[in-house]
């Protein structure tokens, strides 16, 4: 008979650093640009598993397009994406500027994420539908989404395209293939994948494309659509965004410890790529991978977009309180605005001057439409009808919600 | 106010006074629970080194240990389970529900199995759980950060529902809740945790400090569970309230006037049923205050207890002021949280004989 005489302890990951270390980014290893193979779009997702563990890059430290993930993308498409992550920074700027004087209640930027959403936005098209959660901004913003409604929102002004019921920052626009921002964190992926599942159904050629941060892959929700996904071959992209930080918490304590959120796929049978989100290039790339798959029926792909986040989690928190203050500056894939200016300047296309004229450009165009939204109103200042907080809570009014509704005399 | 400066018998010889808010007094008990007892653990989403977004769990992590006081996954499901099978152990865990919208993914958990432990196993296996989760609006947190759940745990059979309204209270019914062998849902009054709240919203709140229940023992002390405060006698009205409500019926009754005598319940279940059913047929009118939506709110079940219990003593039909049925939206968030306006119009409604 044996026994287990030795006492069983404990072990919480932690992180590498906290506030007064020197960031540590030693336990990353990160590929070069342009290291790995591009499988085949109907390759079998056990010829690639090392996709899952590694890390693809086709920008290098001076701005050369490496490879075969390198989508070979024209000048104009660079310079629009570019444009957009531009202009997604300038917003997030401005609007955190507006919560801290006192014009909403709460912002969120995505700074440092801009070139997932922005890529991923333009890749897609409207028919499809995007499952987002609150770090997508710049997809709105890459299809041209009006500025003031966004801020409109945030305000939960009279204009507000969702009545002043939500969140600041949580937007529905249907039209533009966004799905309406739950805050319960994770919902929209099984969501997505039952979309999808409706395309094929139907026998359209529709798509959807899901995000979800690392943080949230612990809820059984991205577990249950990584199922439904791989059981029905849905017609579906599963982002896992990867920032390294979920509030205070760090990607360690959702499981990034001991292995890759990327490799989650794998006992789903599904196919995974590891992708360097500051990296426009390789998020288009890898997109478009599996934007095809989907496309010529053969199912979902999941995508761990890795990425830092640079800001604070939102205008609640102050991330010096537990990472090192300037773990961000050393990150090691760098801004992806910068790497892909660097880029288009390498290939001719670009040149400070052109990227300091878009960046005026960019706050002069975010000024503008911060002006037509205050002059509608910010938080308390304008709002939708109070009628509006009993409407469309059904499909039509109850008696309750009428007599609630005249009690207070609307 | 009933004055709660004098400390129980219960706190502990070497323990004084101080002045804390919710979120201090809360943390008090915490830190005080796990010096006392190595079986006490607290956990949570952004709960061990941060020390919750709050700060109720602050510095726990630091004292007493990485293994004691941890971040989890973001998963209510996972870390509520967790702390089942811990309890089953023999553990006294505390968990953290960032908000209590997120109560939900965990509520299979909560409900089939927490709640039914003791009785599906003929007594062989408990769940003595705390999960804490700060509720209720008065922060603009939109519809996913300001819900008040509690009827949903007290409709289930083997759950306790506790709802402090001050930090005197707070620290007490926490450090029971965790003596407590039952699974207990301890929700936090959030629009309470910095100060108390004149029931205005456009009036400036003033701190815990100026409120004598903001004197708190150091060492440890309990308020047993199942025990109403009576926190202001009257006799023309009985107001049954819980959590922030109980400021908002304060102010009520100032505003319309009326000699009110206000219940703060602080345990929804078990419920001081012998202090409601006093103080209806002494004053012989009810009006019940609570936040949350009124279709199938606790105020239901309070309102048929009242009438069943004290029908012949009652004047004037049973009034009810509550959350619309709506969700909780961003920008209405004052129209929809109910003000000492609503509660002066029900309380002067049923002082008329209740007619609407
Ligand atoms: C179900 C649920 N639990 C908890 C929260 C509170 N919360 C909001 S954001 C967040 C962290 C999310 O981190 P991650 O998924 O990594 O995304 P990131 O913010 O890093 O983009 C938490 C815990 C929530 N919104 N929903």
């Amino acid at each position: 008979m044996t026994r287990n005489t030795q006492p069983l302890s404990l072990r919480v990951p932690e992180p590498s650093g906290r506030p007064g270390d020197a960031p540590d980014f030693s336990h990353l290893k990160l590929d070069a640009a342009g290291a790995l193979d591009r499988p085949a779009i109907d390759a079998r997702p056990v010829q690639m598993l090392d996709l899952a563990f590694r890390l693809i890059r086709v920008l290098d430290d001076e701005g050369n397009a490496l490879g075969a993930w390198n989508p070979r993308l024209d000048a104009e498409t660079l310079k629009k994406g570019l444009k957009a992550m531009i202009l997604t920074r300038a917003f997030d700027d401005r609007m955190h500027r507006a919560h801290r004087q006192g014009k909403t209640s709460f912002y969120m930027k995505c700074t440092g994420e801009e070139a997932i959403a922005v890529a991923q936005g333009m890749i897609l098209s409207r028919e499809d539908m995007g499952f987002p959660t609150y770090r997508q901004q710049g997809l709105l913003i890459a299809r041209g989404y009006p500025l003031v409604d966004m801020m409109n929102q945030i305000y939960s002004n009279a204009s507000d395209p969702i009545k002043g019921r939500q969140l600041p920052i949580m937007y529905s626009a249907k039209d533009y293939g966004f799905f309406t921002i739950s805050g319960n964190l994770g919902t929209q992926v099984p969501q997505a994948v039952g979309w999808a599942m409706a395309s094929a159904y139907k026998g359209d050629d529709k798509i959807a494309i899901a995000w979800i941060g690392d943080g949230a892959t612990a809820e059984g929700d991205f577990h249950n659509a990584l199922t439904f996904a791989s059981v029905y071959r849905a017609p579906v992209i599963l982002n896992v965004v990867n920032n390294q930080w979920a509030i205070s918490s760090f990607q360690g304590i959702a499981g990034g410890m001991e292995t890759t959120f990327a490799s989650k796929a794998i006992g789903y049978g599904l196919p995974a790529l590891r992708v360097d989100g500051n990296d426009f290039l390789a998020v288009w790339a890898a997109t478009q991978w599996a934007e095809e798959r989907a496309r010529s029926n053969q199912g979902a792909t999941v995508i761990e977009l890795f990425t830092y986040r640079g800001a604070p989690h939102s205008t609640s928190d102050d991330p010096s309180r537990y990472r090192p203050g300037d773990e961000h500056e050393k990150w090691p894939l760098g801004d992806p605005i910068a790497r892909l200016k660097q880029h288009l300047i390498a290939l001719g296309e670009w040149s400070e001057e052109q990227q300091a004229e878009a960046e005026a450009e960019a706050v002069a165009q975010v000024r503008a439409a911060g002006k037509e939204s205050e002059a509608i109103g910010t938080l308390g200042q304008s709002r939708p009808s109070v009628k509006t907080m009993f409407e469309e809570v059904y499909a039509t009014e109850d008696w309750r919600l009428t007599e609630q509704r005249r009690e207070v005399g609307v | 106010m009933v004055d709660q400066t004098e400390a129980p018998a219960s706190v502990a010889a070497e323990g004084g006074v101080q002045p804390m808010n919710m979120i201090q007094a809360l943390n008090s008990a915490l830190h005080v629970k796990m010096a006392e007892d190595p079986n006490v653990l607290s956990f949570g989403e952004d709960a061990g080194y941060f020390g919750g977004v709050f700060r109720v769990t602050d510095q726990l992590q630091q004292k007493h240990g990485l293994t004691r006081s941890f971040d989890t996954p973001i998963s209510e499901c996972g870390l509520v389970a967790a702390a089942i099978g811990m309890g089953a152990y023999g553990l006294r865990p505390v968990v953290e529900i960032q908000f209590a919208d997120y109560i939900y993914p965990a509520y299979d958990q909560i409900v089939s199995e927490a709640a039914k432990m003791r009785y599906r196993s003929g007594g062989q296996f408990t769940s003595p759980i705390v999960v804490r989760s700060p509720y209720g609006g008065g922060i603009f947190g939109g519809q996913t950060h300001s819900q008040s759940p509690e009827s949903l745990f007290t409709h289930i059979a083997g759950l306790k529902v506790v709802i402090p309204s001050n930090p005197y209270d707070a620290k007490g019914l926490l450090t029971a809740s965790i003596e407590d062998g039952d699974p207990v849902i301890f929700l936090e009054p959030k629009r309470l945790y910095n100060g108390p709240f004149d029931g205005w919203h456009q009036k400036p709140v003033s701190p815990w400090k100026a409120q004598p229940s903001a004197q708190v023992p150091t060492g440890k002390y309990t308020v047993p569970i199942g025990e109403a405060a009576v926190v202001r006698e009257g006799s023309d009205v009985t107001i049954l309230c819980y959590g922030t409500m109980v400021w908002v019926s304060l102010a009520g009754a100032e505003h319309a006037g009326v000699d009110a005598e206000v219940i703060d319940l602080r345990t929804l279940v078990p419920l001081d049923i012998a202090t409601i059913e006093a103080s209806v047929k002494k004053t012989g009118r009810c009006v019940i205050v609570h936040e949350a939506p009124k279709t199938s709110g606790y105020g239901a079940e309070l309102s048929a207890l009242v009438q069943e219990r004290c029908f012949y003593h009652l004047e004037a039909p049973i009034g009810r002021v509550a959350g619309w049925d709506t969700p909780y939206p961003h920008a209405f968030e004052w129209e929809y949280f109910p003000g000492p306006e609503r509660v002066a119009a029900a309380l002067k409604a049923v002082m008329t004989g209740g007619a609407r």
